[in-house]
């Protein structure tokens, strides 16, 4: 690997506008947001993500011009201690850039579709003040990400790492003191919390990785070193490589949501709808595919830790798969979706297949980002019907001024909750919402793998290397690629197609430019994102790209079997999805048809398998337990009860009371201080005769005084 | 040339005078005087050292010496007079209020 310390050429010196851009953008929307408008907090923060877009085109643009070399952009010393230097320094590569394009520039579409959706969230829940919040916590999550792709070393990774981690919690948790239906709860915020402690028992795993890498591979935390050390220790403490490796794949399961910790995605919908399709689809979920990606040398080092990668991203996949199938929230269904297509990654960065990996984490960003926002704009269009009819029902009533909203709010919360995410609620929004209709199926095209979509490149470049590879693996992943397909169907036909379920759907409302257009913008990215890495002869451009990092790959070329194998799969899963929920639409109140056919299988889809209810089992209620158990018994009635206050404080009382009896207390004690104060008292009584109050008399002292201590000096 | 210790012993009976005057004289006027005396001695002292060291640093102090004399006189002058003013009298035996 190439490191360029000078840096004559290019724009790499822009490298900390990265960071710094949305730091401004964020402190500008945290001192003046109170101030400025709606439009102006929009436009601050969008443009300063999108500074960050155009510092990354540009940084990318120097890389290639630099024939692909990487470059250090040291920015500030962090910490310095006798031999070692832990500083802050750029990276700037061939796969840096590529995550920073992917961050900044989806990134960017999101801020802008975010002013439109935001608008209309705080006040559908009447919290018009949080609107700044919102985009100053957006800001911060670019800055914290910018720090994780950008780091030189494993130690500012991992800094960027637990701050999109703080990100993703203050952005679960933006509606705290709500469920995802605008009721009073703290559903919300436990959500924030069950994503933040997950996380937690991931990032222990990233700690344990990197204290391990620090002691045995060469004390330090930079890339370059590590990855310098790594084949030398390979060979004699293989162990060491292969620890590093497991333990990073706990961090990676945490962050990328794989399982077994994959538990906290789901529940981290509760954020408002952009920040699933940013934080929760597009990039900090793919932060441990990098981290992996990044980690190559030393992966490649061990190839039963690589297959142990491969498997669990493989099982992740087809997991979250099938239980996507089963669930009736729009949201949840496609962060199912995000857990398996996270699952195809890990999959493919296992298998040592790291282009195909971050080929497929980039065009995973395009349409799943599209998905969600499109996901969003629903969710919106029904609850501006559910308000326009509710609207028309109290026309009277709604028309009250703003303080008397909170009386109205009470009194909605005795009727029947509308959930406007949920699917069965919905139907027939293709007429109503055309635009978002047309988004959504390019998004669902692009995700089931039909070409010539974005989605079946990059999967059909997975399933390849699969094949090559692991036999079980690849037969999983076709699977979990039948099932995306057919979840996506179902979802399809529900959400779109059929006749309108609910007052709401029937009155819903497209959404309006800001939102759209954005999403255009993507949905053009996901039709021809493909075309970063086509499986012909000089099309490999990613793979070509990512070669400067990673090292050259020889792309494959493509195999119509594989491909015609996952095509065949995806058109039957859409075609039985319109059997079973097409042809014969859902109605209203209907369970689902898929329900008495597949009996407790699909209650187990429906219920997500109920692993939820067996980690609490597993480990919450014996956790609970010994927390019970550890405050209770050895806390409260050991520390507290018996050492303090049976051992101390009963020593204590025993010896005060051997002591202080009275011949002790009386006799001897106050005997001796008595006679001290006496003694005292009676040497002031002579003493104070000295001051009389004559001031020769003093000065006579002072004049004895310089004599005694002159004669002392002379006569010594 | 007049040899230092002449100005040694001078300077010591004008200090000696100056610390009886302070011990055995009742008026307080005459004590400042005393007190005026002893600084003096001290100046004379520092001057003979001072040009028999070539030095100057002893004639810089005495020019402080003379201008903190001066503003002590000042004050003590004024503080005789506002003790007049109260007790009727300047006897520094009779001000003997501050004992104890």
């Amino acid at each position: 690997m190439h490191l360029i310390e000078t840096m004559n050429t290019g724009f790499f010196f822009l490298a900390p506008w990265l960071v710094l851009a949305p730091v401004i953008g964020l402190l500008v929307n945290a001192v003046f947001g109170r101030q400025l408008s709606e439009k102006w907090i929009g436009a601050v923060a969008s443009l300063a993500s999108g500074t960050a877009f155009v510092v990354s085109v540009l940084l990318a643009y120097s890389v290639a011009v630099n024939h692909g070399h990487a470059v250090s952009v040291p920015f500030a010393e962090w910490i310095h201690i006798g031999d070692l230097k832990l500083d802050w320094t750029f990276r700037v590569d061939s796969l840096s850039t590529t995550m920073m394009l992917v961050v900044s520039g989806v990134g960017t579409l999101i801020h802008i579709y975010a002013i439109g959706y935001m608008h209309e969230d705080v006040r559908f829940k009447h919290q018009e003040g949080r609107f700044a919040r919102f985009f100053i916590f957006l800001n911060l999550f670019i800055a914290a990400m910018m720090i994780l792709v950008s780091g030189d070393s494993y130690l500012m990774l991992f800094v960027g790492w637990e701050g999109v981690g703080l990100c993703s919690f203050l952005l679960i948790g933006f509606w705290f003191e709500m469920d995802t239906l605008a009721r009073p709860s703290w559903a919300n915020s436990d959500a924030a919390k069950k994503a933040f402690i997950t996380n937690r028992v991931g990032d222990f795993g990233f700690l344990i990785a990197g204290f391990l890498m620090f002691w045995y591979l060469g004390r330090s935390f930079q890339f370059d070193d590590v990855f310098a050390a790594a084949p030398a220790i390979a060979e004699t403490q293989r162990w060491v490589i292969i620890a590093i490796t497991l333990f990073m794949l706990l961090g990676v399961a945490g962050k990328s949501a794989q399982i077994p910790l994959y538990v906290w995605l789901p529940d981290a919908m509760a954020g408002p709808t952009p920040v699933s399709a940013l934080i929760h689809a597009a990039t900090m979920v793919t932060a441990g595919v990098y981290l992996v990606a990044r980690s190559a040398p030393i992966y490649t080092l061990v190839p039963e830790a690589q297959y142990i990668v491969a498997m669990v991203g493989a099982m992740t996949a087809l997991f979250a798969a099938t239980i996507a199938v089963g669930q009736y929230d729009i949201k949840k269904v496609l962060a199912y979706s995000t857990i398996s297509q996270l699952g195809f990654m890990v999959a493919a960065v296992g298998m040592g297949a790291f282009v195909a990996g971050m080929f497929h984490l980039v065009t995973h960003a395009f349409f799943k980002a599209l998905l969600f926002l499109s996901a969003g704009s629903v969710i919106l269009g029904l609850e501006r019907g559910h308000h326009a009819h509710a609207h028309h029902a109290h026309h009277e009533e709604r028309h009250k001024v703003r303080g008397k909203r909170k009386e109205e709010r009470e009194h909605e919360e005795h009727k029947e909750v509308f959930d406007p995410g949920d699917m069965r609620n919905m139907g027939g929004l293709r007429k109503t919402m055309p635009v978002t209709f047309w988004l959504y199926m390019i998004g669902t095209l692009a995700l089931a793998g039909i070409f010539p979509f974005a989605g079946f490149w990059s999967k059909d470049e997975i399933l390849l290397d699969a094949n090559l590879h692991y036999t079980s693996v690849y037969w999983q992943l076709t699977i979990a690629a039948f099932f995306t397909a057919f979840y996506m169907g179902r979802q399809i036909w529900m959400v779109f197609f059929g006749e309108a379920r609910s007052d709401a759907a029937k009155s819903a409302q497209e959404s309006p430019k800001v939102m759209t257009v954005p999403l255009m913008v993507l949905a053009g990215l996901s039709v021809v994102g493909g075309a970063l890495n086509l499986p012909f002869e000089g099309f490999h451009h990613l793979g070509h790209w990512l070669g400067y990092t990673l090292g050259e790959v020889e792309g494959l070329p493509l195999n119509l079997q594989v491909a015609g194998i996952s095509t065949v799969l995806a058109l039957l899963a859409i075609f039985i999805s319109w059997l079973i929920y097409g042809r014969n639409p859902l109605k209203d109140h209907q369970s689902d048809p898929l329900k008495r056919p597949l009996g407790f299988v699909f209650t187990g889809m429906e219920n997500k398998w109920f692993v939820d209810e067996g980690y609490g089992v597993l480990i919450i209620t014996p956790f609970k337990k010994l927390s019970q158990f550890l405050a209770e018994v050895i806390d409260w009635r050991f520390w507290h009860d018996f050492v303090h206050d049976t051992v101390i404080a009963g020593t204590y009382n025993w010896l005060s009371e051997v002591v202080l009896n009275r011949y002790a207390d009386q006799k001897g004690i106050d005997t001796f201080f008595n006679s001290w104060g006496s003694f005292t008292q009676w040497l002031s009584g002579n003493v104070r005769k000295i001051q009389n109050g004559f001031v020769r008399s003093y000065a006579l002292s002072v004049l004895l005084g310089v004599v005694l201590i002159l004669g002392y000096l002379i006569l010594k | 040339m007049v040899p230092i210790e002449y100005y040694i012993i001078l300077s010591v009976i004008l200090f000696s005078i100056g610390v009886a005057g302070v011990v055995f004289r009742r008026n307080p006027l005459v004590i400042f005087m005393s007190i005026e005396l002893m600084l003096n001695a001290a100046n004379l002292a520092f001057v003979a050292f001072s040009s028999v060291l070539k030095s100057f640093e002893g004639q810089i102090f005495v020019f402080f010496v003379i201008a903190v004399a001066a503003a002590e006189v000042a004050v003590g002058l004024a503080l005789i007079v506002e003790i007049f003013k109260s007790k009727r009298t300047i006897d520094v035996d009779q001000l003997n209020s501050m004992k104890e």
